[in-house]
């Protein structure tokens, strides 16, 4: 477990000096013009443009980071040949892995984190105060950082046997997909074929579903999300990262390095 | 009887290629080979023999087709004996956005020792590659042989049992090539042992207790450096200065070789006593005797010259 902590560690570094966060001064800027721009126009319903706008900001971000810096974790190191000498050390390849991914996922806590930070700011420039309905959306910040672990971890898997354009492709597809994945379950109560509603109804369970993260509109008015919901995505996240992890890890443990 | 370093069996790569991987290239074949334990092994061969194959699959880095390697008498499948070996990979590339001193104490972290240590040992073999002035700046402004350096750094940082080089003299000027032996030698000294892949020949004669030619994903011999040259029959050259006006022989004079004021002849070694009358008849001052020993280049072009002779014919030959 040592060795995926030194990975991990190594990876976190390594985004901090890519500038990875570096995002976070686009974001701080698109909060702090928004609330300016929202105090202006917006008549009563200030808190739930800033808050739709501020998880968009932090879900599209970090979907963005996910998505490209997850996929280029793996296969950046085949192709510059770095793992050649990582791997001569004792460590086992699922280790480096998971290693990689805890990495990255830090690395999107961190960002995602000073982005809430920075979206609880705004939302005190607009209506100088945090109420308690507004802690909702630390719910619909902590939806977003597991969507991105399950992004990631899908991302890792792609690159793990194909080229990192296919990766970005599949796993881009893949989250579109996953984002309908209650409207393909109710497709099987229209008039398809029993054959048919089997298949979508399989398709629409092995699919990530996406759609349970999306909490933006209870978040932005300041409904409650229910404990059995976080629960659920908690566990839900956690079940599928794994089975996409060990399923990575077969592949990569197996794989020729160039 | 104390296990190999180093044991190979049949040891086979293939790589599938071409529409659907249907077609296969073999990059090694049935290598079958052992490294004593504190020996310097050579592997020589030219550019895609099959030399960084053979290195590959015993870290593991590839997987083989068919046969077994060994080290230590433990499978090369086994991570944990990866604690007792060093690797330098054939044109080391590190994360460039780390210092030197930081991937080497990356590097450290592995092999479980704590700061004081890690900053001690970093620190040593910067050191001992030349690079102590170098070790706060990114490798993204490392030049190829201070790469190189750092490779070797992080191939012994933990003093490892066994040391694998892939062409460690790659890209290093001569000064650098000169360390590099210094520390392979001093490596030996220390009771290590070395196996390492290269091309420049002189290295390996210098270094090496024993050297593999590998050609054609095939192993040709193995065997002391001065052994395996030695199955060539030697010749003896003559070097000798003619009187104005002296004649030599037609035989020794299509084969003389004329640099400044004297002569050079090579003959084969049972023919120089005859030869050496001819010329003392003709009037020739005999310089020197030498005997002509066959360098390790020698057989190794001789060895390329076949194979690429054979290659040739079977193209020729299929339709």
């Amino acid at each position: 477990m040592n060795s995926v902590l030194i990975v991990g560690r190594n990876t976190f570094r390594e985004a901090v000096r890519d500038r990875v966060l570096y995002n976070l001064v686009f974001f701080a800027l698109l909060m702090i013009a928004s609330a300016m721009l929202i105090g202006q126009i917006s008549m009563g319903i200030e808190t739930v443009v800033m808050i739709s706008l501020g998880l968009s900001a932090i879900s599209l971000i970090g979907l963005l980071i996910a998505v490209f810096t997850g996929v280029g974790l793996v296969s950046k190191e085949i192709d510059k040949r770095t793992l050649h000498a990582v791997l001569a050390k004792p460590l086992r390849r699922w280790e480096f892995l998971l290693g990689k991914f805890a990495g990255l996922v830090v690395t999107l806590a961190v960002n995602t984190a000073a982005m809430a930070a920075g979206l609880f700011l705004a939302l005190w420039l607009v209506k100088h105060s945090v109420t308690p309905s507004d802690l909702v959306v630390l719910v619909a910040v902590y939806f977003i950082l597991l969507k991105l672990m399950l992004v990631v971890a899908l991302a890792m898997l792609f690159s793990c046997f194909t080229s990192p354009l296919l990766a970005l492709l599949f796993t881009g597809g893949l989250y579109l997909a996953g984002l309908f994945v209650s409207e393909l379950r109710s497709l099987q109560v229209t008039t398809l074929t029993p054959q048919m509603q089997k298949f979508f109804a399989v398709v629409s369970y092995v699919l990530p579903n996406f759609g349970n993260y999306d909490v933006m509109g209870a978040a932005a008015h300041g409904r409650a999300v229910a404990g059995m919901l976080v629960l659920h995505n908690t566990l839900y996240t956690l079940l599928y990262c794994a089975i996409v992890l060990s399923a990575a890890a077969v592949i990569f443990s197996r794989k020729d390095l160039k | 009887m104390p296990p190999f370093a180093i044991e190979t069996e049949n040891l086979s790569k293939e790589y599938p290629h071409g529409f659907l991987h249907l077609k296969k290239k073999t990059s090694l074949e049935g290598l079958t080979m052992q490294v004593q334990d504190g020996e310097v092994f050579g592997l020589l061969g030219p550019n895609g023999a099959g030399k960084s194959t053979t290195i590959k699959l015993l870290m593991g880095i590839i997987f083989p087709t068919a046969g077994s390697g060994h080290i230590f008498g433990k499978p090369v499948s086994d991570v944990g004996m990866h604690r007792d070996i060093g690797y330098l990979p054939e044109q080391p590339y590190f994360y460039d956005y780390l210092t030197a001193a930081e991937v080497l104490d990356y590097f450290a972290r592995f092999h479980g020792y704590g700061a004081a240590e890690r900053g001690e040992r970093v620190e040593r073999m910067l050191k001992k590659v030349g690079l102590e002035t170098a070790g706060k700046i990114q490798l993204r402004k490392y030049s190829k042989g201070m790469l190189q350096r750092v490779g070797l750094a992080q191939a012994i940082l933990h003093d490892p049992k066994l040391v694998i080089l892939d062409e460690p003299m790659s890209g290093l000027d001569p000064v650098g090539r000169r360390e590099v032996r210094d520390i392979i030698l001093e490596l030996k000294n220390a009771g290590k042992t070395i196996l390492f892949s290269t091309h420049i020949l002189p290295d390996a004669e210098t270094l090496c207790d024993r050297v593999g030619v590998i050609a054609g994903g095939k192993l040709r011999g193995v065997g002391a450096p001065g052994a395996i040259v030695g199955v060539k029959a030697t010749e003896m050259e003559i070097s000798f200065e003619l009187a104005e006006g002296a004649a030599m022989s037609e035989a020794i004079r299509v084969k003389a070789a004329k640099s400044g004021a004297a002569y050079r002849v090579s003959v084969a070694e049972n023919e120089l006593y005859a030869a050496m009358e001819e010329l003392r008849a003709a009037g020739a001052r005999i310089v020197s005797v030498t005997q002509i020993k066959p360098t390790l280049e020698d057989y190794f072009m001789e060895l390329i010259g076949k194979e690429r002779a054979q290659a040739a014919a079977v193209e020729v030959s299929t339709p």
